[in-house]
């Protein structure tokens, strides 16, 4: 599944999912854009949630919907990233806020834990767009082949909670966006 | 954290290996995988893992028999169970066994982020303390007892034999001969290395000073304690109390102190609160106690206490044959703290140290020696350099036997001549065939270089 040239790309596609308006969906097509410097367009998510459906766990598996999206574009050279809107899990962790194959072409991410109201706080869209932006330059990182960073700031610092992703700024840090040269 | 920490994952469910791999991959760990128990042994074989994530539940060998059989292989191995049937038994047992944690299926994202970051700080903190622990070991190998003698290699034995058990030991000999040497010895063998040896010069202290030095004071327990203060027993808790000139207690203290060692606890000169320490007694004295025993100044209960093992240090003049070594000894640490150039000792002042008396023992002799490095000059010391004392005749005769007397002249020509043999059985009329016999019979070696 991995591509042998993360850094390889002609443009990055973002797939949507879910209920984000599409001027919100232009403006994290042109962040996406400026963080990698490669043409980034937005276009409608062919997959099929209720697949991916855990009812045991009334969760969305991932890894699965990464699978689907391998399938659908087997064989261009673009990264993806698909955003949902419902809550994603893969099997050994009670949720993800995204996936990505590491050095690969694909990944997905989802909006329903980075808004406020599912932590009973109130409503806030310019934050939980804030948090998307980062999300999905953070996924599309490790399909660029980075890793996590351990500086603060970075945008490839790992967050296991949504707090963590506002500390974090929408940018790479000087030693990630040198890897990020280097693999292209 | 190391630069690329390993983890080996073991569970039979192939999405939860992959999920797992791909989630650690994302932080940069070094990551792999085994579908069973078998699996992992033999990756095991190949590497050693940082930490490994185990389920329990597997088919074949389950996850409790394969942590045994892993911390036979590597017994650092960190060890997290990771299940989804999880029961309060499985995971005390988990732990009891060694493990380090125990985690159920699904885990929070940042709780396992957190464990396995405390995991990894934890195997760093305990490979820092073998490493510090191996330091100190090496600390207490390079003590300063120098001697080849049969005499000083008995001393080195009893330390051997005592230092291992928690015996309270006396210390016998007389002044100077390095009591204090040997108890730190003693105790940088025993296993309460790890904590402090805290000397008490029992001799040089007031009565009441000596008791507010011992027991610590609260504030306010006499006139001038403004502050609470610790004493030398609290300090020594967990490893050894050095208690030198032990036969100069007062009376009074004899008795606290006494009390202290059975009970191994006491309140502070003016407190109530009873603490309890944890120390082994070293003591040393060059007192005869039996005698202040039955003089009465000694308590005999005490006096049994203290008295358990006994290690006596012969006095310098009667193993003459180490006199040599430690005087060279000296001359090198000495030259070295000095960064002066003066490398050897010359035959006739090597002769004149071992001629004479040491009445002040090693002490004596290592005070002469630093006093000739320090008005010497480059590139040996000579017999001028020497403290007065030691060329004056009257002291320099062996007392004793004549075998003393025979040994005495027989080390003095041997170091004049730097043990050439030939020169030597010249020098004093024998053979060379009798004089190895004598040097057999006294047990006397040449020094080492330097």
């Amino acid at each position: 599944m991995l591509d042998k040239t993360p850094g390889v790309a002609s443009a990055i596609n973002i797939l949507n999912a879910s209920t984000i308006a599409d001027e919100r969906l232009q403006e994290l097509s042109r962040a996406v854009g400026r963080s990698f410097g490669l043409r980034t367009y937005v276009s409608p998510a062919p997959l099929n949630l209720d697949r991916a459906f855990d009812a045991y766990r009334g969760q969305y598996n991932s890894t699965a919907l990464l699978v689907q999206l391998v399938n659908a574009f087997a064989g261009t050279d673009e990264k993806r990233i698909a955003v949902v809107g419902v809550d994603l899990f893969i099997p050994v962790l009670t949720f993800v806020f995204g996936e990505a194959q590491l050095g690969g072409s694909s990944a997905v991410v989802s909006t329903h834990r980075l808004a406020n109201p599912f932590y009973g706080l109130p409503k806030n869209d310019e934050l939980s767009f804030q948090r998307l932006q980062k999300e999905v330059v953070h996924e599309l990182g490790h399909t660029f082949g980075l890793y996590h960073c351990h500086q603060f700031e970075c945008v490839m610092r790992s967050s296991t909670y949504v707090e963590e992703i506002d500390l974090k700024r929408l940018a790479l840090c000087s030693g990630c966006a040198e890897k990020l040269h280097s693999a292209r | 954290m190391n630069a690329n920490p390993s983890i080996l994952i073991v569970d039979d469910e192939q999405v939860v290996r992959d999920s797992l791999s791909k989630w650690f991959k994302e932080d940069g760990f070094n990551v792999s995988s085994a579908a069973g128990a078998a699996e992992a042994l033999q990756q095991l074989q190949g590497q050693k893992w940082d930490i490994l994530l185990l389920d329990i539940k597997m088919p074949g060998m389950d996850g409790m028999e394969l942590q045994q059989r892993i911390k036979e292989i590597d017994p650092t191995a960190t060890i997290i169970f990771i299940t989804a049937h999880a029961t309060v038994d499985t995971a005390v047992k988990a732990l009891k066994e060694g493990a380090f944690d125990y985690v159920t299926k699904p885990v929070d994202p940042d709780y396992l982020s957190h464990l396995i970051t405390n995991a990894l700080k934890q195997r760093s903190l305990v490979s820092e303390n073998l490493k510090l622990k191996e330091q100190i070991s090496e600390f207490s190998k390079a003590d300063e007892i120098v001697g080849d003698s049969a005499q000083i290699q008995k001393v080195y034995e009893l330390i051997q034999t005592v230092a291992k058990t928690d015996t309270t030991v006396m210390i016998r000999g007389e002044s100077g001969t390095g009591k204090e040497l040997i108890a730190r010895a003693i105790h940088s063998n025993s296993s309460r290395r790890y904590f402090p040896i805290v000397a008490v010069n029992c001799g040089a202290m007031a009565e009441g000073i000596l008791e507010s030095e011992l027991f610590g004071h609260e504030r306010g327990a006499f006139t001038g304690a403004q502050y609470r203060r610790k004493g030398k027993l609290e300090l020594a808790d967990g490893g050894s109390l050095f208690l030198d000139e032990v036969g100069n207690i007062d009376t009074k203290t004899q008795m606290d102190l006494l009390r202290v060692i059975e009970t191994k606890q006491f309140a502070r000169v003016g407190g109530n609160d009873i603490i309890k320490v944890d120390f082994r007694v070293i003591c040393a004295t060059n007192k005869d106690l039996e005698k202040a025993v039955a003089d009465g100044t000694f308590r005999e209960d005490l006096y049994y206490r203290l008295n358990v093992f006994s290690v006596f240090i012969p006095p310098l003049r009667e193993r003459k044959g180490d006199i040599p070594l430690l005087a060279n000894y000296f001359m090198q640490k000495y030259s070295r703290a000095m960064g002066k150039q003066i490398a050897s000792i010359s035959p006739e002042a090597m002769d004149t140290i071992v001629r004479y008396n040491w009445p002040g023992n090693v002490r004596e002799l290592e005070n002469a020696i630093e006093r000739a490095m320090v008005v010497g000059k480059p590139p040996e010391i000579r017999p001028e350099d020497l403290p007065y004392q030691l060329t004056e005749r009257n002291h320099i005769l062996p007392s004793g036997s004549m075998a003393a007397v025979e040994k005495a002249h027989i080390i003095s020509v041997l170091a004049q001549n730097r043990w050439n043999i030939s020169r030597s059985a010249e020098i004093l009329q024998i053979d060379r065939v009798t004089l190895y016999n004598k040097i057999e019979k006294y047990g006397l070696k040449k020094p080492s270089a330097g």
